[in-house]
């Protein structure tokens, strides 16, 4: 069916390989080259549990992605609500059936995955949004009517997520629902308005908070409040990647995390370590490759003739923008803790299928970027 | 489809947004990489310095106590090679096994099991756990032998507190043990020092000088995970060892003073008439301070604590007793000094006395006869003292009284179990019992009877600051190599010969530092002295029978005889002898003399718990003790010039 439907497209398979972009392929390559060697010093340079797990997902997921290339755009643009609605059933799920780790229920057990169907949410909305702006024209989107919607669509799953209870998870799916209004070409005033609103309401959006919460904020702003309990994780942190200086410790030589001073440093505190070890420099070289990866999603996207195309690429690459600055800016003790992983850097089975996922359709974009997609 | 214009429009928004939201992401990097670079360059240094301090952790080893020396430089408190099983318990898979084997292999009891089992329940699962903190030899050589089957055991060396002569002493030196919550909370230095396995001063001068005999813990650094495992050993500071302390006790006399006392109970103290120094400070019944170094067993301690002579009692500096006889020198002094009587008084003696509608009896029931003031302190009469107490009053002899010494503590900085006895007047009746003054309480007061409460050690002074002529000193133990003892007798000798002198002008500060004089009248003295002499070296003196008639030994005594309970008027008429009476109801036996009597320079007291009367339980004993410190007096003085290598 899939050879059908290729052979159907305008293009001979030859082209489409020509198409492809292969700067961002090696790109991806390369942080997953590097996420495999952090995974493997948070073992303490030991093949076990945790490297062969990741390398596994990541040789799987990469070739998933590099398959699903080839699927024809218009099959996004057709199946995008369907992927949205799909999304939400499985989030009730979690609500319903979903497994408790840590106190929250995140998570859904397909028997060779935990499937963590949040991770795909924040894949859903932009795709869900660039469809939903692909058709409406420039001057409609100031319409309340057209404001509201995108609104509802946003807080349904935002709302799914921060009850399981997943803050961060639930701040990128909004954040990046939002940067696709945005590029949409809302009137800036709204963007203006609801962050007045969000100031105002703040007082009241703490209280709701749950206690965890609360006490991850106040350590944020005071992390030598508590520092045994929650700023535990912020003090040893900043003392990991400070104490990395700038060329590093070395490989497998990071004290901090081989001594086991660093939480969750295979998921969230990945980057520290990695900083730790390779010190000022490896962390800009990362940096910038994390750059390229958005800048080269920008460039496919300018590529596309049609809007969801570029809408997508240019949500998608704003979403990695937004895990990536989440997620260090979290490590370096600059935002809260709230738990959000590095983009392929980190261990976790769902957010490495999100992005890959994500990925292909970026690919997609690219192969099949002079289609054209009529409206439905 | 979209018109055309609405299309390009759209197009150019969404570029313009993407630009937009470009510039924010770069700037937002920016921001990352401008942190980055403040952690990892500008504050480098300090977060290298935190990333160190969590790498590396420190374990505490237990110092070296200090050894504590007698006058001779002996070693009365030694440390001793100590045996000890470790067990590491983060590196132990299973406790129960490992647990198992050892006590197949060291032989652990059932009960010691059940203890170790009750001190890992107090540790963090990284913690040492001390299985066992004395092993024999035996013991140690053949777990060595057995060691590479168990993992996660470890034997250990150290050094533990050992009291080479640890009856004689316990009493003076105090032992060591385990602190206790009270302990660390009190002092510093032992919560600055607190690691596992550190024994701390409980008692004597291993608790008073705790400062001192400590030391200093050692270091070894160890980089460990953030769990606290021990990956591996960076550095090893050597814990220090404790100061010496020199003691004033001749350890000699002191056993000598334990061995005279042994199945006794009671006290012998003796003490340096000018310097102060106590020479020996025995008390009987004793025990061995060892057993308490690794913790003492339930039924030992329950064997010394329910000990019914009370071993835990140091008895020479918290043992009360009433000081009888002894006490009628300071009566006769008193009395002397405030010119109530003159030496030459006489005072008929028959046996008894009414005073007030009371009957108060002499221990002789035939009366001495016509007493003097010489013969009433020779033969120790009661009823002569009866008089001039109540001549005296009890107040006057109260002043004196405390002047040389009674009803306050002496050594009260080294032994906190020290008692301050009781000296009592009409104000400290009224004060503590609400009530007036009796006159038949100053009555046997004037016979070291009634309120009046004395330790032995307060006896000794009392003796000593008669015996050097009646001159203030400050009695200690912990030995002071700026004393000089010369200079001190020198400036007795002279403020002596200046006496008379001094009657009329005032000599203040020619000669520099003046010894502090407790009598008014130098003569008044002189006469106790005499008296005490007699007491010992003339026939019909109470303790002639354990005189020295050789000049060297020669010495002066008093008896003193405590009544323990009112003898009953049925009692008197039994006149029953000391051994027919229930132990417990004896009378206390004392004795305190001085020694050699031409150039005194000993001062000693005896006392013998329910001995019964002084002369024959408690002056026979202070003569051989005497004869000893006069032996010894050579060597001592040798020691005090400096010439510490004979010893």
């Amino acid at each position: 069916m899939l050879t059908e439907r290729l052979r159907s497209s305008n293009y001979t398979f030859f082209d489409k390989l020509k198409s492809i972009d292969y700067f961002l392929i090696i790109i991806v390559i390369l942080i997953g080259a590097v996420s495999v060697f952090a995974i493997y010093s948070t073992e303490s340079g030991k093949f076990s549990y945790y490297t062969k797990n990741h390398l596994v997902r990541l040789v799987a997921f990469f070739s998933m992605f590099l398959v699903l290339s080839f699927v024809r755009i218009t099959f996004w643009y057709k199946n995008s609500y369907n992927f949205y609605l799909a999304c939400i059933f499985l989030l009730f799920l979690v609500f319903v059936f979903g497994l408790t780790a840590s106190g929250s229920k995140r998570w859904i057990n397909l028997y060779f995955l935990n499937l963590q169907p949040s991770e795909l949410m924040k894949i859903a909305i932009i795709v869900c949004f660039s469809r939903y702006y692909h058709r409406i024209q420039t001057a409609d989107i100031q319409n309340y009517k057209f404001i509201i919607i995108p609104l509802i669509l946003l807080i349904i799953p935002s709302y799914l997520v921060i009850s399981q209870p997943d803050l961060g998870t639930a701040i990128l799916i909004a954040g990046s629902g939002i940067a696709v209004i945005w590029l949409a070409g809302l009137n800036i005033k709204f963007f203006v308005y609801s962050v007045i609103l969000l100031i105002v309401s703040l007082p009241f959006a703490i209280s709701l908070l749950k206690p965890y919460q609360k006490a991850r904020i106040l350590t944020f702003l005071n992390p030598e409040r508590d520092p045994l309990g929650q700023g535990y994780q912020i003090i040893q942190s900043k003392i990991a990647i400070g104490s990395g200086g700038f060329f590093g410790k070395g490989y497998l030589k990071g004290t901090q995390s081989y001594l086991e001073f660093l939480p969750e440093k295979h998921t969230d505190f990945i980057f520290t370590l990695f900083s730790e070890e390779f010190g000022f420099l490896g962390s800009i070289i990362l940096l910038l490759l994390y750059i390229l990866l958005i800048y080269r999603i920008i460039m496919v996207g300018f590529s596309c003739r049609s809007f969801f195309s570029k809408l997508y690429c240019f949500g998608f690459a704003s979403a990695i923008f937004l895990y990536v600055f989440v997620n260090i800016a979290m490590v370096l003790g600059l935002l809260p803790i709230v738990g959000a992983p590095l983009p392929i850097m980190s261990y976790g089975g769902s957010s490495m299928l999100s992005i890959m996922l994500g990925l292909s359709i970026v690919m997609s974009c690219k192969i099949y970027s002079q289609d054209q997609i009529s409206n439905y | 489809m979209q018109n055309r214009s609405s299309t390009i429009q759209k197009d150019r928004v969404i570029t313009r947004r993407i630009f937009m939201l470009a510039a924010a992401k770069l700037i937002l990097f920016g921001g990352i990489t401008s942190r980055l670079y403040s952690l990892q360059i500008s504050d480098r240094e300090k977060y290298e310095l935190l990333s160190d301090k969590n790498r590396i952790r420190e374990w505490k080893t237990p110092p070296q106590r200090g050894f504590i020396l007698d006058y001779f430089n002996n070693i009365i408190a030694d440390n001793d090679r100590n045996f000890q099983v470790h067990i590491d318990l983060d590196q132990i898979k299973d406790f129960d096994e490992t647990l198992f084997r050892l006590k197949t292999i060291i032989g652990f009891s059932n009960n010691e099991i059940r203890k170790i089992y009750r001190l890992k329940e107090t540790l963090k699962p990284w913690d040492t756990l001390i299985a066992s903190d004395n092993l024999n030899w035996e013991q140690f050589s053949k777990l060595n032998l057995y060691l590479h089957e168990l993992e996660g055991v470890k034997p250990v060396l150290t050094s533990s507190r050992y009291y080479p002569y640890s009856n004689d002493l316990v009493h003076v030196l105090g032992y060591v043990g385990t602190p206790s919550e009270k302990d660390i909370e009190n002092k510093d230095i032992i919560r600055e020092n607190l690691v596992p396995g550190l024994k701390v001063g409980k008692s004597g001068i291993e608790y008073s000088y705790e400062n001192l005999l400590i030391g200093r813990y050692g270091i070894k650094r160890y980089e460990v995970n953030s769990s606290g495992k021990r990956i591996s050993q960076i550095d090893y500071i050597k814990e220090t060892q404790g100061d010496k302390i020199k003691i004033t006790v001749d350890l000699e006399v002191q056993q000598l003073a334990q061995e005279l006392l042994k199945e006794k109970a009671g006290s012998i103290c003796a003490m340096d008439i000018y310097t102060g120094e106590i020479i020996a400070m025995a008390s009987s019944p004793t025990y061995d301070a060892n057993k308490f170094t690794h913790g003492i067993s339930h039924k030992d301690w329950q064997e010394i604590r329910d000990h019914p002579q009370k071993p835990l009692v140091n008895k020479s500096i918290a043992g009360l007793y009433s000081p009888g006889s002894t006490f009628k020198m300071i009566v006769a002094l008193a009395a002397l000094e405030h010119n109530i009587i003159d030496p030459s008084k006489k005072i008929r003696c028959t046996g008894d006395i009414e005073m007030y509608g009371q009957k108060y009896h002499c221990w002789k029931d035939k009366g001495h006869g016509t007493m003097s003031l010489r013969n009433a302190i020779k033969q120790s009469c009661d009823i002569y003292f009866y008089e001039t107490a109540r001549l005296l009053g009890v107040d006057k002899l109260a002043v004196i009284a405390k002047k040389f010494g009674l009803g306050s503590k002496i050594l009260n900085n080294v032994y906190f179990d020290e008692k301050s006895g009781l000296v009592p007047d009409t104000k400290w009746k009224k004060n503590n019992l609400g009530f007036n003054w009796l006159l038949g309480e100053t009555i046997i007061n004037g016979i070291g009877q009634g309120y009046i409460q004395t330790t032995p050690l307060q006896l000794c002074l009392m003796t000593a600051q008669l015996a050097n002529g009646g001159y203030k000193i400050t009695p200690h133990i912990i030995n002071d190599e700026n004393i000089n003892v010369e200079e001190i007798k020198f400036a007795i000798k002279r403020d002596m010969e200046n006496y008379e002198l001094s009657l009329n002008q005032n000599p203040n500060d020619i000669f520099g530092k003046k010894p502090e004089r407790l009598y008014k009248d130098q003569k008044n003295i002189k006469i106790i002295l005499d008296a005490m002499f007699a007491s010992t070296n003339e026939p019909g003196g109470t303790s002639f029978r354990s005189r020295y008639d050789d000049k060297k030994y020669q010495f002066a005594g008093k008896t003193g005889t405590s009544q323990v309970k009112r003898i009953t008027k049925r009692e008197r008429e039994l006149d029953l002898e000391q051994s027919d009476i229930e132990y417990q109801f004896r009378d206390h036996a004392l004795y305190v003399a001085f020694a050699p009597y031409k150039d005194p320079r000993y001062a000693i007291s005896v006392l013998v718990e329910h001995g019964g009367s002084g002369s024959s339980a408690a002056a026979p004993l202070a003569s051989k003790l005497i004869k000893k410190i006069i032996d010894r007096h050579e060597f001592r003085e040798y020691i005090r010039n400096g010439d510490s290598d004979l010893a």
